[in-house]
């Protein structure tokens, strides 16, 4: 057990976010998800359980699907961070968006940042996914209303054009 | 979130050499942290002690993968994505690439390290049964210098390790000497992902004409610590492959193992387990050979 | 499109757009914990860590600065100290004695959440212990009594015919005992509230909730102020399942006092740890079965005692008691029947609403009990229900006749076929060694709407308005929380209207904006509501008809225009309609008999699994979930219901299991309190069938609870076929099965 530090105030952090340089005051071991939500008004990404285990919180940092409840800010410096407000573009909805709307994907909407985000990622590395993919893919991001069907069907409209109906 | 975040505080040093000097500046103050995925956890909960950390998620000598002739050099801070891509890690030490697949979903293996995992010394931890099996040495960074250890010798006892308060693992190393044997993991857990495991096995042996000439097998969540399963391994070793082994091989397991009952499962539960899973890898074993 | 006329319009079961549905995917849905409001502070609640007894001594620990929090007590409560529901028995803030962990005693607020959590730590509360009922069989025993004069909060007892007359005909008697466990909802939303306070306006909260009217009735008695100073607006809701039908009127309350004793806006948001170990959770049960059958498996008659555990205070047990009892004898014909069911209170948190709401306990003895007596009979499990199931002109065990055309042995057939039942039952029952595969099967019904005379009593009121720009907003109090109610109803006003699905809206709901049109609950939204909405938007077709501002038929450009004429002359255009209960429906309370519900929906559900001989895990291949629900309003909605329903039924049969210890949940973490990942699932296969409904919003029953009363019994059915063990429990853990299997004579 070591003693505390003497109270180390807030630094500047800064990294990109949505393509955008940003800069915060922030203290070195809040919570990334913490800072989104609180300092930078981006309140997509949920606190769930605040363990890594629902993955409502989950963004991307350099293209990497991550569970923001356990990065530190520190760890965020110079990195790209894309939350689910980054995905539209100019109002254009992205595909994924555009499929989990037509097939259904998203009902209370709270797990559905993080699942697109998740679904990005999942189709960034397999573009052309199989259903075990689809389900590997998301597996680390909890939905209690939907049963995963829906959404299994959103990610393959946007992977293929078409879902399986 | 029951942590006060002005209680604690996150430093980022420039390299390896500066992150040692800075363990030893005062032994036991300062702790590493890489991507966070045990810390952060008990940090929200309130439960982390640890006030000062620092960074090792960076540090480029954390993060390399070295293949060199007779053995594979991880670096530390190596995610578990890192290792489900390399080629060499699929190819030749598949139990650790099924185990990075394991350990949470996609987003806790981009920031989930084997290093953090061998460290945390969890029982129950995904990896550490295949580095027994794979007879995994680990490389010891201090402002000493470098030590090696067995990581069979890691573990002291539960949540015990060999570390030295200034001391952090550097590289994780791999003898490459699995080719031509016959492995076998699994992982029990009570769902298909996101489970902590219940019990865990990972088994490697080469058989020659019918024979085993080598077996190492290691188990986790059956003890305080992973567990080598070396009665079983003697038992094995220099036997022919079939039924009566699978049966002979059963009987050993029991005496090994000293499960719990906990809040994830039973102690009957996990030996019988354990044992069926001993009798699938032996399986394997007979209709592979 | 012209004159088109309403049959020619297609919104009514189209998949039409989410309303919400955009902002939803792109991160602009406002939950409670995305709102700020300028001057707010955080509020935070002192528990209970002992099951029962007298608060001794508060002590407010070191290094916390007192003066700067503020702190309240049961002292502060104006008026009733009291969550108002069906009973008032249930406290806000204990008041010198506890009776369950976790029961909230004092209330802490601060701007500083960091320091708010390390006050909650430092409070210490000294109790002096007193004997705690921790499960329903300590509570029947009497033992100590906690509750009331006998432990009881409710019994009820059915009686139809002469059940004493069947033994001694009886070429059978099975009996069986059937448990199922607590389970969580598990809403991947945290409950959380904001409340203000000021003399004038009185109190305002913010909610993540389903039933905005039931916070605005315990506030008032609460506060002891009038409707009009209690307003309650709902925020976009992330899952609820029936966890935020009461619950919220506590954490509001609390959010309330906390506000007015500050003068501050007071933010409450628990965390997962809290929320599963503090608030509700779905009644454990006990179901007991004693059935006389002929020699052909046919129902004489039979005995079903129920008792289901309440937890502390009474809340909803004695409506879920209700639910539960008159679903007890599944979707089959009794000649005879006894039910003797009752409520009991333990020392653990209230239990509460979820998702079918005493049907899924009650339903999954019963379906259990069919393949029991289908085994003592020597008839199949298809032939057992085929021979029992209710036809036309017969009646339920509430002695309520069933009106519609049902064919539920054609439904049970249609279901076989799909899940290719037989062939598959044949080709497992002959493989020789390697995994167990099973197939089982359950049939069951869900009645829509509240039971007997409850919607005479809800009384439901709805709104339809025309705006100044020629749009029409829905004004309803029932809440969206996933399931699709803003779609729904405005398909259901846009189709009365003959306007596109585009110009019409729903309103948040706000007690201020919005009439009471009764609790999010009970499957009675698209049904009844819905009905609601039509006869509105019919009112306010027939206002602008009247006015001479529209003919009978129109196009929804005339219809915008005369909407504009009418506001900007009249200043307004808002047409309501009540709740008018059917003709001819009877329900008699005392004796439990009568038409308990206007509706029921009736399915089949089909699961494979098989047990995997190494780790005794049991996985879902193959499910096949069949259902009769009227009137698929919204396609995608409905199989959404449907598929999520299953899931979390997947759950509470395999997987889901409350870690009691000392009357708290010791596993009240997502690590260790177990829900199924998308790889845990199978492809859940979803049909339906319409046909019709006369109390229904074009012939739509309700659908939200249906899927969660089959599936359990459908897999341990599964279960019991592939390796010839019988649980009568649930969950079925794999330990469960391991410790089953090691018992058996030979392995």
């Amino acid at each position: 057990m070591s003693p505390s530090p003497e109270r180390i105030g807030k630094q500047e952090f800064s990294f990109f976010l949505n393509g955008e340089a940003v800069r915060v005051q922030a203290l070195s071991m809040e919570r990334l998800l913490d800072v989104l939500r609180m300092e930078l008004g981006l309140t997509g990404a949920k606190e769930g359980c605040g363990e890594g285990e629902c993955g409502s919180c989950s963004v991307l940092i350099n293209g990497e699907l991550v569970n923001s409840c356990l990065v530190p800010i520190a760890q965020v410096s110079g990195a790209r961070v894309t939350t689910i407000e980054g995905l539209a573009l100019h109002q254009k909805l992205h595909p994924l968006q555009e499929a989990f709307l037509e097939c259904g994907g998203a009902q209370c909407g709270i797990c559905t940042p993080g699942m697109i985000l998740a679904s990005v990622h999942l189709l960034d590395k397999h573009p052309k996914p199989t259903l075990e993919q689809i389900k590997d893919g998301l597996s680390g991001n909890l939905c209690r209303c939907t049963g995963y069907m829906q959404i299994f069907e959103a990610v393959r409209k946007a992977a293929y054009g078409e879902s399986s109906r | 979130m029951r942590a006060d975040p002005r209680e604690y505080q996150l430093v980022l040093a420039d390299n390896l050499q500066a992150t040692a000097a800075l363990l030893a500046e005062e032994p036991g103050k300062w702790t590493p942290i890489a991507g966070g995925t045990d810390l952060m956890v008990l940090y929200a909960a309130g439960k982390l002690p640890a006030r000062n950390l620092v960074s090792i998620w960076d540090l480029p000598e954390l993060r390399g993968i070295e293949v060199a002739p007779e053995v594979l050099r991880i670096g530390a801070a190596c995610t578990y994505s890192d290792l489900q891509k390399q080629e060499i890690v699929k190819g030749e030490f598949a139990m650790l690439a099924q185990a990075a697949s394991w350990t949470g979903g996609v987003a806790n293996q981009n920031r989930g390290t084997l290093g953090g995992n061998i460290a945390n010394a969890s029982p129950a931890a995904d990896s550490l049964p295949a580095l027994l099996a794979y007879d995994a040495t680990l490389e010891i960074y201090s402002v000493r210098g470098v030590r090696q250890i067995p990581y069979s010798e890691f573990h002291l006892g539960y949540k015990k390790h060999a570390l030295a308060p200034d001391e952090l693992i550097r590289t994780i190393c791999l003898p490459r000497k699995a080719k031509g044997t016959v492995s076998y993991c699994r992982k029990v857990g009570a769902r298909n992902a996101q489970a902590i495991s219940k019990v865990c096995i990972a088994g490697l042996a080469r058989v020659a004409n019918g024979v085993i000439e080598e077996v190492r097998i290691g188990m986790g969540s059956v003890a305080p610590v992973p567990q080598r399963l070396k009665k079983t391994e003697q038992e094995l070793l220099g036997k022919r492959v079939g039924r009566e082994l699978i049966e002979m091989a059963k009987r050993t397991v029991r005496e090994q193992i000293q499960p719990i009952d906990d809040i994830r499962s039973t102690s009957e539960y996990r030996s019988t387990v354990a044992v069926n899973l001993v009798a699938e890898f032996v399986q394997k074993l007979c209709v592979e050979a | 499109m012209g004159e088109a006329g309403l049959t020619e319009r297609h919104i009514i079961g189209m998949a039409v757009p989410r309303k919400e549905g955009r902002d939803k995917v792109t991160g602009r849905a406002r939950y409670v914990d995305d709102m700020t409001l300028p001057g707010m502070i955080y509020g935070a609640t002192v528990r209970s860590t002992i099951p029962r007894g007298k608060i001794k001594k508060i002590n407010f620990g070191q290094g916390i600065p007192w003066n700067e929090l503020v702190v309240v007590s049961a002292s502060d409560i104006p008026c009733k100290n009291c969550i108002a529901l069906i009973l008032e028995d249930q406290p806000c803030l204990a008041d010198g004695v506890v009776n369950h962990p976790e029961e909230p005693i004092l209330l802490l607020a601060h701007e500083d959440r960091y320091l708010l959590r390390k006050a909650v730590d430092a409070v210490t509360i000294e109790y002096e212990g007193l004997a705690a009922l921790l499960v329903m069989e300590e509570s029947e025993s009497k033992k100590e009594i906690v509750w009331g004069a006998d432990n009881v909060f409710k019994s009820y007892l059915i009686e139809k015919g002469d059940v004493d007359s069947v033994w001694e005909n009886a070429a059978h008697i099975v009996e069986g005992e059937y448990r199922t466990g607590a389970q969580e909802q598990l809403y991947i939303e945290n409950n959380g509230v904001i409340a203000t306070y000021n003399a004038e306006a009185g109190v305002t909260v913010w909610g993540s909730l389903q039933c905005p009217y039931y916070v605005n009735k315990a506030l008032m008695a609460l506060f002891g102020l009038p409707e009009q100073e209690v307003r309650v607006v709902q925020m976009e809701t992330g899952g609820a399942f029936g966890g935020k039908e009461e619950y919220p009127s506590m954490i509001s309350a609390h959010a309330a006092l906390l506000a007015k004793k500050s003068g501050r806006p007071v933010k409450i948001i628990y965390d997962r740890a809290e929320d599963m170990a503090a608030t509700t959770k779905r009644h454990p049960s006990r179901t007991r079965h004693r059935t006389a059958v002929d020699a052909n498996g046919k129902i004489l008659g039979g005995e079903i005692e129920i008792v289901m555990d309440g937890g502390a205070y009474a809340t909803l047990s004695s409506v879920v008691l209700s639910r539960g009892t008159i679903h007890a004898g599944g979707p089959y014909y009794w000649p005879h029947v006894r039910i003797r069911a009752k409520a009991v209170a333990t020392n653990t948190p209230p239990h509460g609403a979820f998702r079918g709401f005493g049907a899924p306990q009650t339903i999954f003895a019963m379906e259990r009990h069919m393949d029991r007596i289908a085994r003592a009979v020597g008839v199949s499990p298809i032939e057992i229900r085929k021979r029992n199931f209710l036809k036309t002109g017969m009646t339920t065990i509430t002695e309520q006749e069933i009106r519609e055309e049902i064919d539920l042995g054609g439904l049970l057939d249609r279901a076989a076929g799909l899940s290719k039942y037989e062939e598959k039952k044949r080709d497992f029952n002959t493989a020789k060694n390697g995994q167990k595969k099973g197939m089982g099967i359950a049939a069951f019904l869900h009645g829509s709407g509240f039971t007997g005379s409850g919607e005479r009593y809800l009384n439901s009121v709805v709104g339809v308005e025309g705006l100044v720009d020629g749009s029409v907003r829905v004004l309803v109090s029932s809440a969206e929380f996933g399931q699709g109610t803003n779609t729904v109803l405005c398909q259901v006003a846009a189709e009365e209207l003959a306007i596109p699905y585009e110009l019409v809206a729903i309103a948040q709901p706000d007690t201020t904006v919005v009439p009471n049109s009764g609790p999010t609950v009970a499957s009675r939204t698209a049904m009844i509501v819905g009905k609601l909405v039509q006869a509105a938007a019919r009112g306010l077709k027939q206002t602008l008809v009247g006015a001479g501002l529209l003919r009978e038929t129109y196009t929804p450009g005339e219809f915008r225009a005369a909407c504009q004429d009418f506001v900007s002359t009249h200043g307004e255009l808002k047409s309501y309609s009540r709740y008018d209960a059917p003709p001819g429906i009877y329900w008699d309370d005392a004796k439990y008999k009568g038409e308990a519900y206007s509706a029921f929906a009736w399915a089949v559900y089909i699961a494979e699994v098989v047990v995997d001989p190494v780790t005794y895990g049991v996985s879902v291949e193959d499910f096949v979930a069949l259902q009769e629900i009227g009137k698929v309003l919204h396609p995608l909605l409905a199989e959404g219901q449907i598929t999520g329903g299953v899931a979390q039924a997947i759950g509470f049969a395999l997987y889901e299991k409350i870690a009691w210890q000392g009357g708290r949940m010791a596993n009240n973490q997502m690590t260790n309190y177990i829900m199924p990942t998308s790889v845990d699932l199978p492809l859940i296969r979803v049909f339906f069938e319409e046909k019709g409904n006369v109390h229904g919003a074009h012939g739509a029953k309700g659908i939200g609870e249906l899927p969660m009363d089959g599936p359990a019994p459908a897999i341990v059915n599964a279960i019991e076929d592939a390796i010839r063990i019988r649980f009568d429990s649930i969950p079925v853990l794999p330990e469960d099965i391991f410790r089953a299997t090691n018992m058996r004579p030979s392995a």
